[in-house]
């Protein structure tokens, strides 16, 4: 419980205390805070403006994906096959859509300790996969929109292996600590 | 990107069609809208308030300090970034930012990194080696403390919801750590279209 205690502590002071300890450090070397927040603050809008096209192009194709139940037809098909790999087939949503949609995921993932027993291998092996990876596709679109570049190379073919060795991470790690 | 993109719409049809949820698939297409200009919006918000907070940091010499501090690890990541460029300062703050599990800072801070990045990248349109790199580093979503999971967890009556904690951190661990390997491997086999220059900014 202790332990618990120290964590909720840290998730709580953290932001603040980033905050006080760059504002008290700036009004120590006698920096003007208020007008250099200002001077930064100006291309927030700007920035955020320039990703709209890029993020509407992924956003609206993984949304009609996401409607036409593809993924689930899909988990459907090879849930044999992954429970041999104790891939439950609970998961395999979960496993589609982490590198989609972060909302999604959050969705699916609430879902699958919902209808699980929540001390199930099912549930951990969801928490863990959920807790050790990204929304790779909204990370790359939102980066590389904000700046505008168009050919990605290697960059998404990265995130997806990383995403994949991650699955089969999570599955091992959790069969070795909750197995 | 372009096949990807028709691919994923081709499939959503396709299968809309042959499924019986091609309204559903047609009404996603207006929830999607109405989804993405929501994630601005609070996109804006958030780079508004770090983009400010950054510029003090950057102005006290906080920046400078962590960027110091992992400079030996930016050199080996990123040997085509100028080893006392603010870019790596930025690069610093971002990862530091994510580890914290602050995705509301990281991404403007990231982001703060990729305009820098930009800046010395000769082929606007295309990703440089550097670029890849940062995002290996965001994609594998590496994070000290899974707050959102474990709030979820505790939410639905787990009861030890932190014992998790580990095991994540051993799964990101190793993700993070292929990623990058995985980045610099593939760079070999992506050669970027112009050369990269080295010593501007």
């Amino acid at each position: 419980m202790q332990f618990k205690e120290i964590m909720d502590i840290i998730s709580l002071w953290a932001l603040p205390l980033i905050i006080l300890v760059i504002l008290t450090t700036a009004i120590i070397r006698k920096i003007p805070v208020y007008e250099t927040f200002i001077e930064g603050a100006k291309d927030g809008a700007k920035v955020s403006l320039n990703i709209i096209p890029y993020l509407m192009a992924i956003i609206v194709a993984i949304s009609m994906l996401r409607a036409s139940g593809v993924l689930e037809s899909l988990s459907f098909i090879f849930s044999d096959m992954l429970e041999k790999l104790h891939l439950p087939s609970d998961i395999l949503p979960l496993a589609f859509v982490r590198s989609l949609s972060g909302s999604a995921a959050i969705g699916v993932f609430s879902d699958i300790v919902a209808n699980n027993d929540i001390n199930s291998y099912t549930s951990k092996l969801a928490a863990i996969m959920m807790g050790s990876s990204e929304t790779t596709f909204y990370v790359l679109t939102v980066y590389f929109g904000a700046v505008g570049i168009k050919k990605y190379r290697y960059a998404l073919l990265t995130g997806l292996c990383a995403d994949f060795i991650g699955i089969v991470m999570a599955v091992l790690v959790t069969m070795w600590f909750f197995g | 990107m372009n096949y990807i993109w028709y691919f994923l719409i081709l499939i959503s049809i396709v299968f809309g069609a042959v499924n019986g949820t091609l309204d559903e698939v047609a009404n996603s297409v207006f929830k999607g809208c109405e989804l993405t200009i929501r994630i601005v919006l609070t996109l804006l918000g958030i780079m508004t308030f770090w983009l400010g907070i950054m510029k003090i940091a950057e102005k006290s010499g906080i920046v400078e300090f962590i960027s110091k501090l992992l400079k030996p690890a930016a050199k080996l990541l990123f040997p085509e970034i100028p080893p006392n460029s603010p870019v790596i300062g930025d690069i610093a703050m971002n990862f530091s930012a994510n580890a914290l599990g602050l995705a509301n800072a990281a991404t403007p801070i990231g982001i703060k990194a990729m305009e820098g990045m930009q800046k010395m990248n000769i082929d606007k349109n295309s990703a440089s080696d550097s670029m890849c790199t940062l995002l290996a580093m965001n994609t594998a979503g590496f994070q000290l403390i899974p707050a959102t999971v474990i709030a979820i967890l505790a939410a639905n009556g787990y009861e030890h919801p932190t014992e998790i904690i580990v095991p994540t951190l051993i799964v990101t661990s190793v993700s993070f750590v292929c990623a990058i390997i995985i980045a610099k491997l593939l760079k070999r086999v992506f050669p970027p279209q112009t050369k990269e220059e080295t010593n501007a900014v």
